[in-house]
């Protein structure tokens, strides 16, 4: 039973790594309609960036990481001010592409900016641990269970009770509307873009946390949390959450039972395991567990 | 200017007679950067059944490209199968996989179906690294270097036509990536052939219809499991030949090599080409495929890159940034990609004729 604990005290905080990641991606789609590819660049270099401020400029802990906060929330709305503003009206996949090229870019820009080194977060729990009966807990991984729900209650709070909020689940109801009404749908798009660059930032500083450190790889991850947002229905929050947290036990448990009890799976099999959660559950709900079927007509 | 000499025609031709005499006018390395480019277009033009005409986004193409390479691999590598018979069913298997695959499609839209294509490449990741029969596992397996001949077999001493000896035909030589050169480019132009046939029949319409709007053509009477897992079919099984070609030129690949870069970049090169057109493929290819080799051969002209052991932005990044910038770029100021530009270029031309025509009568 230990272990089985163990394993799921890890799968929780992948998990919440998970939702951060999904999250971000449900934001942007409730707002453009469009998954953002560049999502796993935006938490590599929000990683990068509290690593840079705490190791190499030795600000306080918590300085640097509203710092990162920051400069990536700047840089999804430069990005949606500059440049997706101009692809209104084009095919969804044109607009996808464009996120790819930015992942690109941005992923190329971070070995630039800081070296291909592997380097630490910086923070300032490290590889400290709390013991729970014989469970042990990497202090990380409280930090990252606790700071995850924070922030989802946080978020759900904003969405549900301030005017922004509102804007925000207007334009994701029907932009054309929220548009007559009078509501600034532009501004709505700059701010998702920022709120999905701020969420990334802290998915990316607690993937870095012990025992992991940071890559320009790092950002792979992004990769592995789309199982979470389809599994939940690309545009439901709540549903991103679920997914998340779902995805990062079924990885964990996978990674602790699998090699001696299915080896024939192959080596690495729980990295696939997400993957194969996310197809079963397609086939029996095409849109995810909580996405809305829209309404077709001809 | 007679009337059957339309711009689109002299076009046309003008891109063949250069696409005919490329080989000869260029170094080993254009040769080469040249063949890889048009292997991926057979490749791209596949997804662009898929994708630009049927409205059916696929990430998952690279695990098409690998079924194919790895049928190769077994076929010519271990039972030593002629070529010709090898890259057939490089595509066979290919599309096989592709109609087991499609009838996904039935139940998902958009980008739902982009997501789980991304874990048909995972999934396929995981198989091609873990069958070592098939794949040599991680360190990697060789792809036999094509070998053409009358018999079914070519044994180990070679066939009539060795890709990996130099052939002299009337007095010009082909070396190994010459011969890929026109073999990829032969099978290029049969397959832009048959996708135009197909844009003008009736199959082509049907799938153009899905793409459309899927519950229009559904109630037009457009049978969407039967077009639906044909489009699967006809992309996989370009991409299958495609794969087998990309991995004998590469002649030896690893399981990650088919990676879901290689699936993105085919979506890029549909996209940046312009989706859903004939010549797209290529022009696309031309664009995502050519640039990497390029700015790498061309890296230490640039200023600012790391040169030997200076300090300097290291030119793997400086070439990510580029490329990325360039998407973006690309697809903000023409969404329609390469195609779109050439049709405004049309466009252009065109009003100037018609300005001038007035002033020639008078």
């Amino acid at each position: 039973m230990t272990t089985f604990f163990q394993l799921f005290v890890a799968g929780l905080a992948l998990g919440c790594i998970y939702a951060l990641v999904a999250l971000g991606f449900t934001i942007i789609y409730r707002a453009s309609q469009v998954i953002n590819f560049s999502q796993g660049a935006f938490l590599l270099v929000g990683a990068y960036l509290v690593s840079w401020f705490s190791l190499d400029r030795s600000y306080p802990f918590a300085v640097a990481a509203l710092l990162a906060l920051a400069i990536t929330a700047l840089i999804g709305v430069i990005f949606q001010v500059l440049v997706l503003r101009f692809t209104v009206g084009q095919p969804v996949f044109t607009v996808v592409m464009i996120t790819i090229g930015l992942n690109i870019a941005l992923e190329g820009s971070v070995p630039a900016l800081f070296g291909s080194t592997q380097r630490s977060i910086g923070d300032p729990w490290g590889s400290s641990s709390v013991s729970l009966g014989s469970v042990v807990v990497n202090w990380d991984s409280v930090w990252t269970i606790g700071v995850t729900l924070l922030i989802l209650a946080g978020f759900f709070a904003f969405n549900r009770f301030s005017r922004y909020g509102l804007a925000m689940r207007a334009t994701a109801m029907d932009e054309e509307a929220a548009m007559a009404v009078g509501l600034p749908t532009r501004r709505v798009h700059a701010l998702a873009w920022g709120l999905a660059g701020a969420v990334a930032t802290v998915g990316g500083f607690f993937l870095a946390g012990f025992p992991n450190s940071l890559t320009p790889t790092s950002d792979a991850i992004a990769l592995r949390a789309f199982p979470a947002i389809i599994l939940g229905g690309l545009d439901s929050p709540l549903g991103a959450v679920v997914g998340g947290v779902t995805i990062g036990l079924v990885e964990e448990l996978t990674a602790g039972y699998q090699p001696n009890n299915a080896a024939w799976l192959g080596t690495n099999f729980y990295a696939v395991a997400p993957y194969i959660v996310m197809i079963l559950v397609l086939l029996v709900k095409p849109y995810g567990l909580f996405g809305r079927r829209p309404a077709e007509r001809v | 200017m007679p009337a059957w000499l339309t711009p689109r025609r002299i076009a046309t031709v003008l891109a063949a007679a250069v696409l005919l005499v490329f080989p000869f006018l260029v170094d080993a390395f254009w040769l080469n950067t040249a063949a890889f480019i048009v292997i991926y277009a057979i490749g791209a033009l596949g997804l662009n059944v898929l994708t630009g005409l049927t409205g059916q986004v696929s990430l998952g193409h690279a695990f098409f490209l690998g079924a194919g390479a790895y049928t190769a691999a077994v076929l010519g590598g271990t039972y030593h199968v002629m070529a010709l018979w090898w890259i057939l069913a490089a595509g066979i298997v290919a599309a096989i996989c592709g109609a087991i695959i499609g009838p996904t499609a039935l139940r998902l839209r958009g980008l739902y179906l982009a997501v789980v294509t991304i874990g048909i490449v995972f999934i396929g990741q995981h198989i091609f690294t873990n069958v070592t029969w098939l794949s040599g596992g991680p360190p990697g397996r060789a792809i036999p270097t094509p070998q053409f001949g009358l018999a079914f077999t070519c044994p180990a001493e070679g066939c009539a036509l060795n890709f990996d000896q130099p052939q002299n035909v009337g007095g010009l030589t082909f070396d190994k990536n010459g011969m890929f050169y026109y073999l990829a480019l032969l099978i290029l132009v049969l397959g832009m052939l048959y996708v135009r046939n197909l844009l003008r029949t009736r199959p082509g319409r049907a799938l153009q219809a899905v793409r459309e709007r899927e519950l229009a053509a559904s109630l037009m009477g457009v049978d969407l499991f039967r077009w639906k897992v044909s489009a699967f079919v006809i992309s996989s099984f370009l991409a299958g030949v495609s794969g087998a070609l990309l991995g004998s030129l590469v002649s030896y690949v690893q399981p990650d090599f088919w990676s879901l870069i290689l699936s993105i970049q085919f979506v890029a090169a549909m996209i940046v080409g312009g989706a859903g057109t004939i010549w797209g493929p290529l022009l696309g290819s031309i664009v995502i495929f050519g640039l990497e080799p390029v700015m790498q051969k061309y890296a230490q002209s640039l200023p600012l890159l790391a040169h030997g052991s200076g300090g300097g932005i290291p030119v793997s990044s400086a070439t990510h940034i580029l490329y990325g910038v360039a998407i973006v770029v690309f697809l903000v100021v023409e969404p329609l990609g390469v195609i779109g530009l050439a049709r405004r270029a049309g466009r252009v031309l065109q009003r100037r004729r018609i300005a001038a025509a007035p002033a020639a009568a008078a």
